[in-house]
């Protein structure tokens, strides 16, 4: 901490289930300077002014995903956030929106993992691939087609953007969505027929009324409303194409 | 995920109530949304007008007659005014619908979708009006 001279003011949304009916806001006065993160303010409050704040923090560097939360209601990360695009106003960091809040900062993202399982997010084959044939060859078309989709950092912002998320957790949600696009548009996968159930199910990608909103607070430039809305029409198709494929088309 | 109850947890959901005046990008959205209801309005207006037609020469007068009242007049102008941002908002959401439309093997830009779709609304349009002008003159 070079300079002690200015501080920055920092209400912070806490929720210590032994103690606290609901969530309460606290406010603690943190010093300032131009380089310091959002997250770097939450570790001088823990480190210097209340050690049972809890967050989850890893990488500093906007790549774990860790350190999502709502900093003055906008779902970013702590890490990329910095004190001085707010200084001089006040900050208020809240844990991430249409969560539940586990304590504090921290969200339970059970409900996030179960659906990451449910999309089968890795490369499934037709055929098992032997050693011996050697490793798959992909073009730079190819790999153009997917690669936006596949920076996504599980950061979770893209959920706490989306009301439809919030209204109805069941929702698959945008970041999985995303996920499963990107492994269906992969040349090397062949799973569509195993992902494709959930993208056309009643959780689906239909409960999505394109607010867009999760594709703007992206912060690896994923687009998930574009995953989602693009399946919609794959949904479209996979449903009227049974009408006029042989064998029904239900893959 | 572990019983709350037997491990102490008590996570804790926050009420959604009043979502949608959280945040400018809401509010934007729920406006958008709310100019379709002028969208469907006018084309009730349009049906009304068919109906009107296949009535007759003078339930058609009628119609007419009751367009150019001041009250119509209104109307028209507040859902000129809607159904012109509707349209802004419609194109500038576009590019997040569309899968990738590759131009010469390069990816279209959103402004260029976005821009595109705004132009044939505004040619169409003027077509139109011209269309009806010429028929009208």
């Amino acid at each position: 901490m070079t300079n002690t001279e200015n501080t920055i003011m920092l209400d912070v949304l806490r929720y210590r289930p032994e103690q606290d009916a609901k969530p309460l806001l606290q406010t603690h006065c943190v010093p300032f300077s131009e380089d310091m993160s959002v997250l770097q303010g939450l570790q001088y409050i823990k480190d210097y002014l209340d050690g049972t704040l809890s967050f989850r923090w890893s990488c500093r560097m906007a790549i774990c995903g860790s350190c999502g939360m709502m900093i003055n209601g906008k779902p970013r990360l702590a890490c990329k956030t910095f004190l001085r695009d707010i200084y001089p106003g006040r900050l208020r960091v809240e844990a991430l929106a249409h969560f539940p809040i586990e304590r504090d900062l921290v969200i339970v993202m059970d409900d996030f993992i179960e659906k990451l399982e449910s999309i089968k997010p890795y490369i499934i084959e037709k055929q098992p691939r032997l050693l011996s044939q050697g490793e798959y060859l992909q073009t730079p078309a190819e790999r153009d087609l997917y690669e936006q989709f596949s920076s996504c950092i599980n950061c979770m912002l893209c959920y706490a953007a989306c009301p439809q998320y919030g209204l109805n957790p069941r929702f698959l949600g945008p970041g999985i969505i995303a996920l499963l696009h990107r492994y269906n548009l992969d040349s090397r996968d062949s799973g569509d027929d195993q992902r494709m159930p959930l993208v056309n199910s009643e959780d689906g990608v239909f409960n999505c009324t394109a607010v867009g909103y999760c594709s703007e607070v992206c912060p690896k430039l994923v687009a998930p409303a574009n995953a989602v809305n693009v399946n919609k029409a794959n949904s479209a198709k996979d449903y009227f194409l049974r009408f006029v494929m042989p064998g029904g088309g239900e893959k | 995920m572990t019983s709350p109850v037997s491990s102490g947890r008590r996570p804790y959901m926050r009420p959604m109530q009043g979502w949608w005046r959280r945040n400018t990008f809401y509010l934007e959205y729920m406006i958008h949304e709310a100019t379709a209801l002028f969208v469907a309005a006018y084309a009730l207006v349009l049906l009304v007008g068919l109906v009107r037609l296949s009535q007759g020469q003078a339930a058609w007068d009628g119609w007419l007659q009751a367009l150019r009242s001041p009250l119509s007049i209104v109307f028209h102008v507040i859902t000129l005014v809607a159904i012109s941002y509707h349209t802004w908002t419609w194109f500038n959401i576009m590019p997040r619908t569309l899968p990738p439309i590759l131009l010469k093997g390069k990816r279209l830009s959103e402004a260029a979708i976005t821009h595109s779709g705004l132009a044939a609304a505004v040619i169409v349009s003027l077509i139109l009006l011209g269309l009806v002008w010429s028929l009208w003159a």
